[in-house]
């Protein structure tokens, strides 16, 4: 398959990373070589086979309606590049 | 805008309603999910979003989106996987909502709701099951925005129709039907202000007779029934203007402003989001067995809808009574219960629809209501001419819910029995027709009208206590004579 111009631009826009000329040439390359490799699949007959959508066999993994495990604020808050004793920050989002 | 401008066109309205499910905790770990906390208070490391943790499914969560799916008639999916819908925002910590994508939990289904034409079934598309955002606070800060992630993870299901509606009167019985239904369950507590149920509406129009839908624009967040009306009438009034206009309707999401009623744009849809759907690698499948399902029908309690045909046909109370006795839960099981020991019923929808109704208006709707025997009692005497429906309701009932004491033993108490002895009543007849003698002159001579005047004097002279009926019956035996 080939990956398109733009495209991985375009997947880098979703993904909110950004990538020069040079790298998008270099992982658009990466990228196709990747997907030369996984289209092997495509060879095998698959009809009749239901899709997978899950890999374990865990099924029904159900908890009870208690509350429990909650962290702290300061804890909840120390992590984060930038915060008050109250709130997460970041750059506004919308203009007022 | 004139009527034969509406009726040219037909309006085509698809609502999205999400319902906070009244869990204790979150949809895949324990933390609180009650409202109104301190910020970022009801956070644990699932919430936040840390890497290395492991969300599991609430189980409460996914029997109430079962219950909501059974009283709605929709098809329960018996083999459900969660998916990851990937899109950033500072209020979603993952960078994914996790939701359903390709199992609903529950398919079809349908909501009734009454018209101007009688009842219709409004279509479903799907209910499903998902997590909640955060919140963003934009004016807090000037340089910021401030976010607070206890409702993040907060469990939801969306109610989606099928474009079904076509008029906002149509949308704003749906919404109330939904919202009286979850109640009714027991789901959500369908509280608009503080966003525990929230819609979001799609609305286009075509010519009548069209079978192609029109450009839609979808009004969000709508908090109150009034404003799903007002965005629906506002939206249908600008669509008709613009395309009589000549000109066209643009794809657009769009707000709602409660202050003067009108919706403005937020965005126009340039492409579709690509959202990237995949199943959710780190949640456990879940399956239901046909037999659990049933287990949960089972316990379903009987729905508004089937409480007001059974309070018409086999209590025969009138269209009127029956909605608004099955309007609301515990008015239904108390009305239930006081015909038990009655057998009044029109006159126990009166007292439960007044009297009780006001009480607990007044003293709000937790409170506790007297012991529906009492109340049956009560009943009875102003059945059998013992006391009057207005000293009943004004004396003995307030008297009632502060002692829980037989009523019979309370109007002795308190002497307010009505008197059916005739020698008592003939002094009070008599006296009230001798203190008015011109009054019985011109009764006499056909003003027949006047004997309102002589009960009420009887009434005042007995203190409140002479049968009426029989003071009436009295009053026109003494003046023929």
């Amino acid at each position: 398959m080939e990956i398109a111009s733009g495209t991985v631009a375009y997947l880098a826009n979703l993904s909110r990373l950004h990538f020069n000329e040079d790298e998008q040439a270099v992982i658009t390359d990466e990228l196709q070589q990747m997907l030369a490799f996984v289209e092997k699949l495509q060879e095998l007959d698959t009809t009749g086979v239901e899709p997978l959508m899950h890999m374990g066999d865990a099924v029904n993994v159900l908890r009870e309606d208690k509350v429990a495990g909650s962290v702290t604020r300061a804890e909840a808050l120390k992590n984060a590049p930038v915060h008050d004793e109250q709130f997460f920050k970041v750059p506004k989002v919308i203009r007022k | 805008m004139t009527k034969e401008l509406y009726s040219k066109y037909e309006a085509v309205i698809g609502l999205e309603i999400h319902a906070q499910l009244a869990t204790e905790s979150k949809l895949f770990c324990g933390d609180s999910t009650a409202f109104g906390a301190e910020p970022n208070t009801h956070v644990s490391p699932v919430t936040l979003g840390h890497p290395g943790t492991l969300p599991v499914t609430n189980r409460k969560a996914v029997d109430y989106a079962i219950r909501l799916g059974l009283a709605c008639d929709c098809t329960i999916e018996q083999h459900n996987y969660f998916a990851r819908k990937n899109y950033f925002y500072p209020d979603l910590p993952k960078g994914y909502q996790v939701s359903q994508h390709t199992t609903p939990i529950c398919k079809g289904g349908h909501v009734a709701i009454k018209t101007a034409d009688g009842e219709k079934l409004v279509q479903l598309n799907r209910i499903h099951m998902e997590e909640d955002a955060g919140k963003s606070i934009h004016d807090l800060d000037d340089n910021n925005s401030c976010i607070d992630l206890n409702r993040a993870g907060t469990p939801l299901v969306e109610i989606v129709t099928e474009p079904d509606l076509h008029s906002a009167e149509e949308a704003w019985q749906y919404v109330t039907e939904i919202r009286k239904l979850v109640r009714w369950l027991e789901i959500c507590d369908g509280n608009m202000e503080e966003g525990s149920l929230r819609c979001d509406a799609n609305v286009s129009i075509r010519l009548r007779g069209e079978t192609k839908l029109g450009t839609k624009v979808e009004v969000k967040n709508l908090n109150s029934i009034r404003n799903v009306k007002k965005a629906i009438e506002f939206e249908i009034d600008r669509m008709i203007g613009l395309v009589e206009a000549g000109e066209s309707i643009r794809q657009q999401t769009r707000s709602f402003d409660a202050a003067t009623d009108t919706t403005f744009a937020i965005r126009d849809k340039e492409e579709a989001n690509d959202y990237r759907y995949f199943p959710d690698p780190d949640l456990a499948p879940f399956h239901l067995t046909a037999a659990f399902i049933e287990d949960i029908r089972k316990d379903l309690p009987a729905l508004p809808q089937a409480l007001a045909k059974k309070f018409r046909s086999e209590y025969l109370l009138s269209e009127y009574d029956s909605s608004q006795l099955s309007d609301e839960k515990t008015t239904a099981a108390y009305f239930e219960s006081v015909v038990e020991h009655t057998p009044h019923y029109k006159a126990a929808a009166n007292w439960i629809l007044g009297p009780v109704k006001q009480y607990r208006n007044e003293a709000g709707e937790a409170v506790s209501l007297p012991d529906p025997a009492l109340i049956a009692a009560l009943i009875a005497l102003v059945e059998e001419g013992k006391l009057s429906f207005s000293v009943a309701s004004s004396k003995i009932f307030p008297a009632l819910i502060a002692s829980e004491k037989h009523p019979l033993q309370l109007a002795e108490e308190m002497n307010l029995l009505q008197v059916s002895n005739s020698d008592d009543l003939n002094q009070w007849v008599a006296a009230a027709l001798n203190a008015m003698p011109e009054k019985v002159a011109e009764y006499k001579k056909g003003k027949k009208g006047l004997i309102g005047l002589f009960v009420g004097e009887v009434k005042k002279l007995s203190k409140g206590k002479a049968d009426p009926k029989l003071v009436t019956q009295l009053l026109e035996e003494q003046l023929k004579a």
